[in-house]
């Protein structure tokens, strides 16, 4: 259970803050009353769960808690566990292959969340793990040193870089990119791309543009989209998926940086209400940090005692 | 569902504004209305309660129930206690008494440190000063590079030794370098790190401790959560910081993090940054982000602005010419670059009082000012400075001279004699101003109040 301790390790700054809380709730019998509620929904605030979904959770708690007639309050905390897990979903959400053709993953986000980074560990993960040949395409131009900051992590990886100069058509770029994956009989082309924010129309546009020259390039792509989320991001993170979903068709999230103080728990919201799994969880800055999402481990991990 | 805090916000005092008395509950029922916006906008759990208390305890004090419009009051209560918790009034950089001035920038991965120090050099250089960018950013791939590039882009020059040298010496052989090369302003980018990292924290420990910078800056994402108060208060109990710089608020995150820091740390909040450009870095004035969260506007800041990018005199000649009705399309020209150079449109209307709240869905599209300006441009200068005289014929050269359909061109002469004629208007409404009766402007409510502050 290798993967379950490391797993656990990273998620275990995540565990204290949010749990710590509720374990102090919990700790001390009492018996269930409406101050315990309040306490439990506090707890999931201060996790970036989100007051609207936290009031759903707890509404929710109650519900059953009177159904199933609990009365201690040390009862309700693996309660809730399984709300929230029930709520991220069933099962690990695998990543989208193109089987027997070329696969073509689109990274968006926006600024400073870790997208470079992910795709570095993405491409090692697939090459290494999965033993699929990737190529990187650069679709980053705006950024001073993208380009230089992803050729360091496909030289890590192991993956070729596709690059146009700095400043220079996006699309165009990952329009080379197909090309070359194609030239190089690679597996998988993923396509970085730069951050933008999600309220900005013609940038979003930009974004809408590669993913259509890559559709019509490779049929049915980009086969995945992956939308990369700072854990430390607050309920902005669920404005940030519903727009980049308008232009892009989100298959998936990356929620990066979950190795810090930060819960994290915007991502309840997230499936909860726009039904995009997350994928991936990054949990360090090391080349295998990027660990696959699974719901109930997740879960797990976060109310392990 | 997701509202702008400034909408929530203004729900939630409209239902007080239609009563004239008004009882304890409510006051309550707004109070729990702004709680529920503050935390959804990711104000920090607790400070959300201690604010909601302290303007409870002064709302519901008998001299507001029982003045002749207490929902005007209880606003007026919640703008200055959210100017309160965001520090009072602007706080500028910590400068050296005797040169060179020394400042740190320091935060999370992603934050936005590398810009920001380029942002900040710029608006340094702009002041007179000189000031030598430090790369102190081993850690991340291409950090330097981009630090470089970005130095060159501002006209900055960049200190680095690569990535294979301690950061605390780079940071201290800078210092030396920039005192031969007389620089008088050192600003170290240092590398993300996790406030948990405790070995990273100790090398910028190490850095300040030799250092001693005058000004020590955190570096925070405008859309964190609530994990906000956790950094800042980490990076201060480690470090002590002198002050923030609020990243990416150009976003639609409603900057709860902006309420929230400065309670925690005790520390103000310096800039703000407002946009990919690298000019794009403002002081930060609690009264007037009070003001857009909400929904007054900020008209101080529009006003400063348009300082920035038009010449005082030649506006008072502008303004003479437009209340006389004898602008033309010259100025017209002149206007629209000016606008143009103050920034996205978008950002500029969002400063009115009024507007920004229902500007939320529209997008204003750029590129029909570019081609406004092209349709202008196709004019002959005898035609920019008459314009009566543009007939059929003209506009049809003029649509073939811009590229653009001859209905625009149509539409763009109609309407501006629509506002010539406004403006006329205007100019007997400034004589009536004078003469002491200001019509009441739509929309009023807040500025009424605030205006008089």
């Amino acid at each position: 259970m290798a993967f379950f301790d490391r797993l656990k390790a990273g998620l275990q700054k995540t565990k204290e803050a949010l749990i710590g809380q509720v374990n102090t709730v919990m700790s001390v019998f009492r018996k269930i009353d409406d101050e315990l509620f309040d306490e439990l929904e506090e707890a999931l605030i201060l996790g970036d769960v989100g007051v609207t979904t936290s009031t759903r959770l707890v509404e929710e708690l109650r519900r059953r808690a009177r159904q199933r007639g609990l009365k201690n309050g040390n009862e309700l905390l693996p309660l809730l566990k399984e709300l929230v897990a029930e709520r991220l979903g069933d099962g690990i959400a695998p990543l989208n292959l193109n089987e027997g053709g070329l696969t073509v993953i689109l990274v968006v986000g926006v600024n400073g969340v870790g997208k470079t980074t992910t795709i570095g560990k993405l491409a090692r993960h697939l090459q290494e793990d999965r033993g699929l040949k990737v190529i990187l395409a650069a679709a980053d131009t705006f950024r001073a040193a993208a380009i230089d900051q992803l050729k360091v992590w496909g030289e890590r990886a192991g993956a070729e870089v596709v690059a146009g100069p700095e400043g220079s058509d996006p699309a165009a770029v990952a329009f080379d990119g197909v090309k070359v994956a194609r030239e190089r009989g690679a597996d998988v082309l993923i396509v970085d791309t730069a951050g933008r924010l999600h309220n900005k129309a013609h940038l979003m546009d930009e974004l809408g543009k590669i993913a259509r020259v890559l559709g019509r390039e490779v049929p049915g792509a980009p086969h995945e989209t992956l939308l990369v989320l700072d854990a430390t991001t607050g309920q902005n993170a669920l404005q940030q998926t519903k727009l980049f979903r308008e232009t892009v068709p989100v298959t998936g999230i990356a929620l990066t940086k979950l190795d810090g103080t930060a819960k994290g728990g915007v991502v309840v919201a997230i499936t909860d209400t726009e039904q995009v799994p997350v994928k991936f969880i990054g949990v360090g800055e090391r080349l295998d940090d990027l660990q696959p999402f699974d719901p109930k481990q997740f879960a797990e991990a976060l109310f392990a005692e | 569902m997701f509202e702008s805090l400034q909408e929530r916000l203004q729900e939630a005092f409209k239902r007080l504004r239609g009563k004239g008395k008004l009882t304890e509950s409510d006051v309550n029922e707004a109070l729990r209305e702004v709680r529920l916006a503050l935390l959804e906008a990711d104000v920090n759990f607790r400070v959300v309660k201690s604010f909601v208390n302290r303007v409870k305890e002064r709302a519901i004090g008998q001299e507001v129930l029982e003045t002749l419009n207490p929902a005007q009051m209880v606003i007026k209560i919640v703008y200055e206690e959210l100017v309160a918790l965001m520090g009072g009034e602007n706080v500028g950089l910590n400068m050296a008494d005797r040169p060179p001035t020394i400042i740190m920038l320091c935060g999370l991965q992603g934050a936005g440190k590398t810009t920001h120090a380029a942002k900040l050099a710029l608006k340094l250089k702009k002041e007179g000063k000189k000031p030598l960018l430090v790369a102190a950013d081993v850690y991340r791939p291409a950090a330097i590079k981009q630090l470089e590039v970005l130095g060159s882009q501002v006209g900055v020059p960049v200190y680095s030794e690569g990535d294979q040298v301690s950061p605390v010496d780079i940071a201290a052989r800078a210092v030396e370098h920039a005192a031969q090369e007389r620089r008088d302003v050192i600003i170290v980018d240092t590398a993300g790190r996790l406030t948990i990292d405790d070995e990273l924290m100790a090398e910028l420990q190490q850095i300040k401790e030799r250092l001693k910078p005058h000004d020590t800056l955190l570096v925070l994402d405008a859309m964190i959560g609530q994990d906000a108060v956790t950094t800042a208060e980490h990076f201060h109990g480690k470090l002590g910081i002198d002050g923030v710089i609020l990243t990416k608020l150009d976003g639609d995150t409603r900057g709860g993090a902006a309420l929230s820091v400065r309670e925690v740390t005790g520390r103000p909040i310096k800039f703000v940054g407002v946009g990919e450009k690298l000019d794009a870095l403002e002081p930060f004035h609690p009264d007037r982000m009070a003001s857009r969260i909400l929904g007054m506007g900020d008209v101080l800041t529009l006003i400063e602005k348009a300082q920035e990018q038009v010449d005082r005199k030649q506006a008072e000649e502008m303004a003479k010419k437009m209340l006389k009705a004898q602008f033309d399309f010259e100025d017209f020209l002149e206007q629209l670059r000016a606008l143009q150079r103050m920034g996205p449109l978008q950002d500029i209307l969002k400063m009115l009082p009024g507007v920004g709240a229902q500007l939320k869905d529209i997008n204003v599209d750029e590129k029909e000012l570019k081609h406004v300006e092209a349709i202008i441009l196709s004019m002959t200068p005898k035609e920019r400075r008459n314009p009566d005289i543009i007939n059929v014929r003209r506009r049809e050269r003029i649509a073939r001279g811009s590229g653009r359909p001859i209905a625009e061109v149509h539409r763009l002469i109609k309407q501006f004699e629509q506002a010539r004629k406004m403006m006329k208007q205007l100019g007997g409404m400034e004589k009536m101003m004078k003469r002491g009766k200001m019509p009441r402007l739509p929309g009023g409510g807040f500025g009424g109040l605030f205006g008089r502050r």
